[in-house]
């Protein structure tokens, strides 16, 4: 156990690093940004007097570097500052969106990943067969088509004839119930935008054990094919898997803007684009900084889980 | 000067408006062109979908810049002066006002109105509010239109504006959405508080997202506010916002595209409405830079550019040729009978050859951002100027950044004005010499010699003329293409029901369907 302790120090601390530099790089990319704040606030209304103004209440006439120490010290405090563009606390525009955005990215992952790994599994088995063919063919499609069709087609289909909102408007006091059966189209958009990955590593993966001697030692034992692919295949088929399976989570949480303006959902991406185009600089950093924590989080995650699954590492001195 | 003393009830055209009538302007209307409607009904939660609204909107009343900030105001907000649906001023907080030399106004406070907070609003309040814009300090987009004025005191009841020069229409500046009143605290107004002493008060308000309200149940216009509850909703794509009103998730939604007009009027779902206005598309040049600096260059492109066809395909037909006026039809001044600008490739290339040149080439940017259908219509212009024999290089630029990099900044770009209701603030705000939105940067000495004469001059015969001569002024000689008025088309559900005009001064009823409309 205390190699696995050890890594995920490792890890970790490696993740910081990283972090600081995501910051480093996103507060670089944000002053290449044309235009300012200042001047993207006023849009066009904005005069040289009123610019000028602007700027000197938000602090934008202080230098880069000086700007970022304050910003990055305040972070390491937990304190994300004030949104330039709205005046209020970072902290509290994200919680309610990071909130939502987590709960489409579960959802999505509570039917998207069991789906993929049945499907992936079965193909696996009847490799070559209908099924295997109809069930690659299907996902191929579906993560071929952008995202906005895939969801303006179930709109067409299950939103247009009133089975499903076509919206989602999402309010503290809905139940469980509620909420499901209100993000049920972003959900179900985005579980058809990414089982094909999923899927098709879970095939791969077991076919490629599939030819080894110790399956085919299985075989010969005569072990039926389930039993062969679920307690042989499959546990030295999971290290991919995981990391595939990371990877799509990290993407569900970071990714699905587009989704998020199709269904009207509020949703971290669309406060990152608004933010962007209002060149609202500190939330875009903290956001970008959630999103980067997000894929390391995700990744360390997926390192110790593959760890863990095999036993040849667990063991290595 | 009777013609600048604005006592309740009288409008500029002498209109007679009782008093006590005036508080329902927009239901007591003269028999037009529908039918006698039933009386508005009172309930309903009102939903609106628009296509605005960002997650970094904020209170501030100095920066309101989008149709969401707009329509959210009016929700919970007054002015001192509202304009009605036929463009003529009514009294809201400022129960009347009046100017003997038009240099000092004053305007006197409605007693008895109350914020949502309880608090009384008084004449400090209002003060607070209007000096909120004013000031080398301030940060209001309408900061500019303070500059003229020396001093704002309070006078008893009243409050008093001094200007350092006479303007007849100095009221139609209270009337503009950002002069919000909100309660003051030792002569300042909490920009970040969602006090008002409007129709609705906020219930939770999340930016990009939804803004719920409910009726103020003292506000004192009895006969407006007919909605229990208003929820205003961002919905950015154009797509969903359709989806949303044909699933009945909401009730009314606005910027709808044109090609999808005709299949929602098909499908019998929604009302569409489709409100002839002055805001109008264009496409400034510089005129200081070759070869815009010469205007039978100007005009050369004036008449290589096919209006009718640009209202057609760019709006749908749901739009009006401008003749590069920015004074449009619902204006008092508005010069309808000027010389119209047929596409006319032979004129345009005399116009070159005046101009000492066979052929020209130059640069058009646009995105998008400019207007929806901006880069198809700088296609459409590109094609029919080839006709006359220039050659129009167009530059598509990115939406982001548009109003930081291109416009104002390249010397030939599309834009667009939502326009105004008097013809002194649309000319004072774009077309007079040094203004900040002067986006031609033209000037024109004529032009600004009538713009202040104009502004002070009693006659009303001599007046028409000096704005019809500016009007023509701006459209032969100007320095800004105005191919098109466009309307502002909305769609509601089958349940709502409007008054029977709706004001074509601003998008949404001037801002305040929330108010005027109401459910069958």
């Amino acid at each position: 156990m205390h190699a696995v302790l050890v890594m995920i120090l490792q890890r970790l601390g490696l993740g910081v690093l990283t972090l600081f530099v995501v910051s480093l790089v996103i507060f670089g990319a944000t002053e290449l940004l044309p235009g300012d704040l200042a001047s993207s606030l006023l849009g066009q209304s904005a005069t040289p007097e009123t610019v000028a103004a602007l700027r000197r209440q938000m602090g934008l006439d202080q230098p880069a570097p000086v700007r970022y120490w304050a910003w990055l010290t305040g972070v390491l405090q937990g304190d994300f500052g004030v949104s330039l563009a709205s005046r209020r606390p970072i902290a509290d525009m994200m919680s309610a969106r990071l909130g939502n955005t987590v709960f489409l990215a579960l959802y999505a992952a509570a039917i998207a990943v069991p789906l993929s790994l049945i499907l992936g599994v079965l193909a696996a088995l009847w490799r070559n067969s209908l099924f295997d063919r109809v069930a690659n063919a299907g996902a191929l499609s579906a993560i071929s088509f952008p995202e906005f069709f895939v969801a303006y087609i179930l709109i067409f289909l299950l939103a247009q004839s009133g089975y499903f909102p076509s919206m989602v408007r999402l309010s503290p006091a809905m139940s469980l119930g509620d909420k499901l059966y209100v993000t049920f189209l972003p959900a179900l958009t985005l579980t058809l935008v990414v089982t094909a990955h999923m899927m098709r590593m879970t095939r791969a993966a077991i076919i490629n054990l599939m030819a080894s001697p110790y399956i085919e030692m299985a075989r010969l034992k005569g072990l039926s094919p389930l039993r062969i692919v679920l307690r042989h295949a499959l546990p030295n088929a999971l290290a991919p898997i995981i990391n595939v399976i990371a990877l799509n989570l990290a993407y569900l949480i970071t990714g699905v803007v587009v989704v998020e303006v199709v269904f009207v959902y509020p949703g971290l991406g669309q406060l990152m684009v608004d933010s962007v185009s209002k060149r609202d600089i500190a939330v875009v950093q903290a956001i970008a900084l959630i999103f980067a924590s997000a894929y390391v989080l995700l990744n360390l995650t997926a390192d110790v889980l593959s760890t863990l699954t095999n036993p040849r590492l667990m063991r290595r001195k | 000067m009777n013609d600048k003393t604005h006592h309740t009830g009288m409008t500029r055209r002498g209109l007679l408006k009782g008093a006590t009538a005036l508080g329902a302007a927009g239901l007591i209307l003269p028999a037009s062109y529908r039918a006698a409607r039933a009386e508005p009904q009172k309930g309903g939660t009102f939903r609106i979908g628009l296509g605005h609204g960002n997650s970094t909107d904020g209170y501030d009343p100095g920066l309101w810049d989008n149709l969401y900030a707009q329509v959210f105001a009016a929700s919970r907000h007054n002015q001192l002066i509202e304009v009605d649906a036929h463009g003529q001023l009514t009294p809201e907080i400022a129960e009347s006002w009046e100017s003997s030399d038009g240099k000092t106004w004053v305007f006197r406070i409605r007693e008895g109105v109350s914020f949502h907070s309880g608090k009384d609003v008084t004449v400090e309040d209002v003060i607070a509010s209007l000096n909120h814009h004013r000031g080398d300090e301030a940060t209001s987009a309408i900061k500019q239109f303070f500059d003229p004025v020396t001093d704002i005191r309070a006078d008893g009841q009243n409050v008093i504006v001094t200007l350092d020069a006479a303007n007849g229409d100095f009221p139609y500046l209270m009337s503009d959405y950002h002069l919000a009143i909100m309660p003051g605290s030792d002569g300042k107004i909490d920009p970040n508080s969602t006090d008002g002493c409007g129709p609705y008060v906020v219930e939770s308000y999340e930016p990009g997202v939804q803004a719920s309200l409910t009726r103020n149940p003292d506000y004192w216009k009895s006969d407006r506010a007919h909605f229990d509850r208003v929820e205003i909703l961002a919905i950015l794509d154009s797509a969903a916002r359709l989806n949303a009103l044909m699933t009945g998730q909401v009730d009314l939604i606005d910027q709808i595209d044109p090609a999808t007009i005709g299949m929602l009027e098909a499908r019998g779902v929604a009302n569409i409405l489709s409100i002839p206005g002055n805001a109008h598309y264009v496409f400034p040049m510089d005129s200081r830079a070759a070869p815009f600096d010469d205007n039978n260059v100007r005009l050369a492109l004036k008449y290589a550019i096919d209006r009718q066809q640009m209202v057609d395909t760019i709006l749908g037909g749901h739009g009006a040729v401008s003749n590069d006026n920015p004074i449009g039809p619902a204006n008092r001044y508005f010069y309808a009978d000027m010389e119209p600008k047929e596409f006319d490739p032979d004129r345009a290339r005399f116009y070159l050859r005046e101009a000492g040149m066979d052929s020209l080439s130059v640069d058009l940017h646009v995105a998008d951002a400019a207007f929806s259908g901006a880069v198809d219509a700088g296609a459409l212009f590109a094609e029919t100027a080839a006709q006359a024999g220039i050659n129009i290089n167009l530059v598509r630029e990115p939406n982001d950044g548009y109003w930081d990099n291109v416009w104002m900044q390249k010397p030939f770009v599309a834009s667009y004005w939502g326009g105004r209701a008097v013809e002194d603030h649309m000319f004072t705000t774009g077309y007079a010499t040094g203004a900040s939105w002067n986006d031609s940067f033209w000037s024109n000495e004529r032009f600004d010699e009538l713009l202040v004469k104009a502004r002070s001059e009693i006659n009303e015969d001599l007046r028409r003329e000096m704005y019809q001569e500016m009007q023509r002024i701006v459209s032969f000689e100007g320095s800004v293409i105005i191919p098109m008025n466009n309307n502002y088309v909305m769609a509601t559900a089958l349940n709502v029901a409007t008054p029977e005009r709706v004001s074509s001064n601003w998008n949404i009823d001037g801002f305040r369907a929330v108010e005027r409309w109401w459910f069958t």
